[in-house]
């Protein structure tokens, strides 16, 4: 349908039809043509050039038609208009709206009359399918659409390997004593046959008895199990050893890839959840990998050298036993996928019930002021009744399902009595052979049963394994840069160059530009919810903007690596967080072999420095979660000295006062005056006068920029700034008055 | 970052006076009376960083190394942060409770005493060899190497630690 030297240059999915029902669309654009391909498309009066054949519809570029997105909730609209209205709309979800921004980008480009550079249709090839965000690299698989239980559980389990193979050595050891050990414990069975057929039923049938082989008799049996003890011994050693090494690995691993995530990962996480994967669900990775992977090792080697030594001792008999292990192999698989799902929901379960404590116990003063404890209570009880219903499932199929792999062994038992019994009255079997032969097949059928049971420990611990991978697959969203640029001493220059960032279809901010000069200070200033702290998180690149750049010293933030980058920027937050540790290096956090005199000066500046030597182990106080506890204006003044000692270019200031009295405040103000001596500073205050010293100030509303200048010059300007201005300083009396 | 002191005041003259007061003369020649010293990194560097504050706890000076002050003027500053820090050393643990709250007898290297926990939390490893516990009545004992005792007070303090 594309005209003779038609170029296509970018394609969109719209994904639903104009009563919103789920419907695959396409709308297509070339270099000449808008075309829509889509029955469920909604188009208006002016419609263009039909082409009833194909169903399609195309609007020539040449017309006056603008093209756009609009975000309607759950359900947004790429518009077509022109002069007299509405032309056409196509309607989708939010899974493809990053796909439509993307479309009216290139649409606006090919408007704007800019070359056509990149701009082949291979270019929408990068972009996710099914939610349309970018798609990096040599992934190949879309960030914001794998989930975190994507990735199926036994691969997770063969995964664990790696981890293994680093401990090759001593993983090889454990399996080497595991089969030794097996094999001793396979003696003493095989030295009861000559004791009847050669000794005791001789004896009982007055025959000449080897009586002198008793001795060796004995002494083997002895033998074989001080040596499988021995054996089994180092084994269980070696192999808890290797085992606790691998979970402690992976715990390590897990943690630091985490700790590189970036905070959208965070917010979207809770921290019981993630905790837990962490912590439990590595625990039950090692449990596994010690007992159970043992156990089972043990029983693989044991039934394969059963086997061996049953058909090698008689044929009929061997055969006859494995009559049952077909239908137990069957029971064993079906059994399986059901466990698994109710393992899955039993993790689920029990990482709910951790995040309400996560929740509420940092909570408790919240908790405690509203008195809901019994709230509380009565939500955690409701988490850990889902664990026990989730728990009980798994246990109903589980009690089911043991005892009759049990019984399926005592009916091979029953077989092999059968049989044997048979072959000995028509004297094709002596006693000796047949006590043998269910000695071991007791021990066949013993092992077949602990395999079974097994079933519930491989699944337990391959949905842990696949909760932690889950976490380490993902990747960070905020990429390291491939060729990175490294800053060096930054002069502290910031520039916003059309800057935009959505959370999901929500546009935080929109069309930013600013640029801040070295050493200046900034003051964000508009009400809540205006994007203020957006704009703050993405200057220290905790996210990457949807659109456009932000420039430092000229070099687009993205090309620094994020930990060289991170390490120019001084932050303070409204509620400062200290570490469990001592003062001292608390103070000393971003630069832990700061010097002493180092710490002092820089909690003088911050004006700690006294408050510090009043507390009894001055500058070894414990402060944080459990030691310590401190004023607001304290924990601040502590926090600031923390930004003064790794001496930033860039610093943020974000609330920093507002959660402390006027009093206080005055204190901070004089330590905030020594932190942002010539520094590059962006300062966030609600409380206007805090930012007496801004050299400019920013009002910001609805994502967007909408005064500039200093404070007198936009008082007389009497917008947004004058308003909030006046609102503050009219103290509550004057109101009354 | 700045000192506020530009050039370091040096104490010359330490005393008691007859009311038990600290006199401290500097080398400028100011005399203040009544001032305390405090140390600002007591547990780990107690022999750096002493700050010699007035009676309201502002700081007058600060003495970088306790080495350096003349031989008498250490010897009364020395007397005096004996005076002020109760820290008793524990040389033994003789019995300690594991449930909550949990009831302690020590030897110390000032004789022997008992002290209750606020909780476990509070023993604390300093260092990789030092201990420190503070009781409920927030009087702090230390333990200068964990390795140096005996097996018993060992076994006692590692549930703890």
């Amino acid at each position: 349908m594309l005209e003779g030297n038609e170029v296509l240059l970018a394609w969109f999915e719209p994904d639903l039809d104009s009563q919103l029902n789920f419907s695959q669309g396409l709308v297509l654009l070339t270099d000449t043509r808008l075309i829509s391909l889509s029955e469920n498309d909604q188009t208006f009066d002016n419609s263009p050039q039909g082409d009833n054949q194909t169903g399609s519809k195309a609007w020539y570029l040449s017309q006056e038609i603008f093209l756009q997105t609009k975000e309607k909730g759950g359900a947004s609209s790429l518009e077509l208009a022109d002069c007299r209205g509405l032309v056409a709309q196509w309607r989708h979800t939010p899974a493809k709206s990053k796909a439509s921004h993307h479309f009216v980008d290139r649409w606006k480009l090919l408007r704007s009359g800019q070359p056509a550079e990149g701009e082949s249709a291979e270019s929408t090839d990068s972009l996710c399918p099914s939610c349309g965000s970018p798609i990096k690299g040599e992934q190949g698989f879309c960030e914001n659409c794998a989930s975190l239980s994507g990735i199926k559980p036994g691969r997770s389990l063969l995964r664990l390997l790696t981890f293994a193979r680093k401990r090759g050595w001593a993983a090889s050891l454990g399996l080497l004593l595991t089969i030794a050990g097996t094999s001793a414990s396979m003696v003493p069975p095989y030295l009861t046959k000559p004791m009847l057929d050669e000794v005791l039923v001789p004896f009982q049938n007055h025959q000449d008895a080897k009586f002198y082989l008793v001795p060796w008799l004995l002494g083997g049996l002895a033998a074989a199990s001080i040596l499988s003890w021995l054996l089994g011994w180092a084994r269980t050693y070696v192999i808890a050893w290797v085992s606790e090494r691998i979970a402690a690995d992976l715990r390590n691993q897990t943690y630091a890839h985490l700790q590189r995530m970036s905070l959208e990962f965070f917010g979207g996480k809770r921290t019981g959840d993630l905790i837990s994967r962490v912590s439990t669900d590595s625990d039950r990775i090692c449990y596994f990998l010690s007992v159970h992977l043992l156990d089972f090792v043990n029983d693989v080697v044991m039934i394969l050298m059963t086997a061996i030594i049953l058909l090698y001792i008689d044929l009929h008999l061997a055969l006859a036993t494995l009559v049952p292990l077909p239908l137990i192999a069957y029971l064993v698989h079906k059994v399986r996928s059901r466990l698994r799902g109710g393992f899955q929901l039993g993790s689920r379960a029990w990482a709910d019930m951790t995040s309400v404590l996560a929740d509420a116990i940092p909570g408790i003063r919240v908790v405690k002021a509203f008195a809901q404890e019994r709230r509380e209570v009565d939500r955690f009880r409701l988490a850990n009744d889902r664990v026990l219903h989730a728990n009980d499932r798994v246990n109903r199929l589980w009690s089911f399902f043991g005892p009759v792999i049990t019984l399926l062994t005592d009916g091979g038992l029953l077989i092999v009595w059968v049989v044997g019994v048979w072959q000995v009255y028509n004297n094709n079997l002596t006693v000796g052979t047949l006590t043998l032969f269910l000695a071991y097949i007791s021990r066949f059928y013993m092992r077949l049963d602990s395999m079974s049971r097994m079933v519930s420990a491989t699944q337990r611990a391959a949905t842990a394994a696949q909760r932690v991978f889950g976490v380490m697959d993902r990747e960070a969203t905020v990429p390291e840069p491939v060729h990175p640029v490294h800053p060096g001493r930054l002069r502290g220059r910031i520039e916003f160059h059309e800057v935009a960032f959505r959370y999901g279809t929500r546009s935080v901010v929109e069309g930013i530009n600013l640029t801040i000069e070295p050493g200046e200070m900034i003051g964000l200033v508009g009400p809540s919810g205006s994007g203020k702290t957006t704009l703050v998180n993405l200057a220290c690149r905790f996210y990457d903007v949807a659109e456009g750049a932000i420039l430092v010293d000229g070099t687009d933030v993205r090309s620094f690596p994020i930990e060289e980058y991170r390490k120019h920027i001084g932050l303070v937050l409204q509620e400062p967080f200290l570490f469990y540790g001592t003062i001292a290096e608390n103070i000393a956090y971003g630069r832990p072999n700061a010097k002493r005199e180092e710490l002092i000066a820089a909690a003088e500046a911050a004006r700690a420095h006294e408050f510090i030597l009043r507390l009894p182990d001055g500058y070894d106080s414990i402060v944080g979660e459990r030691g310590q506890s401190l004023s607001g204006g304290e924990r601040q003044r502590i926090s600031i000295a923390r930004a003064l000692l790794i001496d930033p270019r860039i610093l943020i200031l974000d609330e920093a006062t507002s959660s402390i009295d006027t009093e206080t405040e005055r204190e901070i103000q004089l330590a905030l005056d020594n932190l942002i001596r010539g520094r590059t500073t962006i300062a966030i205050a609600h409380r206007l006068s805090t930012l007496s010293r801004a050299n400019r100030l920013v009002v910001m509303e609805r994502g967007q920029i909408v005064e500039v200048g200093p404070h007198q010059e936009l008082l007389d300007r009497n917008g947004l700034y004058a308003r909030l201005y006046r609102a503050q300083s009219e103290s509550p009396e004057e109101r009354n008055a | 970052m700045t000192s506020p002191h530009p050039t370091p005041l040096r104490p010359v003259r330490l005393e008691y006076n007859p009311w038990g007061q600290l006199l401290m003369e500097t080398d400028d020649g100011q005399k203040f009376s009544g001032v305390l010293p405090v140390r600002a990194f007591p547990v780990s560097d107690p022999d750096h960083w002493i700050s010699i504050c007035d009676s309201h706890g502002q700081e007058l000076l600060r003495i970088d190394d306790i080495h350096d002050l003349l031989p008498d003027v250490r010897k009364t500053l020395e007397l005096e942060l004996s005076q002020r820090e109760f820290v008793p050393v524990v040389r033994r643990i003789l019995s300690a409770t594991q449930h909550e709250p949990s009831e302690w007898f020590v030897e110390t290297d000032r004789g022997r005493t008992t002290f209750q926990l606020n909780s476990e939390d509070d023993v604390r490893r300093i260092e990789p060899d030092q201990a420190s516990i503070c009781d409920s009545h927030g009087i702090r004992y230390l333990i200068t190497s964990v390795r140096g005792l005996d097996g018993g007070s060992r076994r006692i303090l590692e549930y703890f630690l």
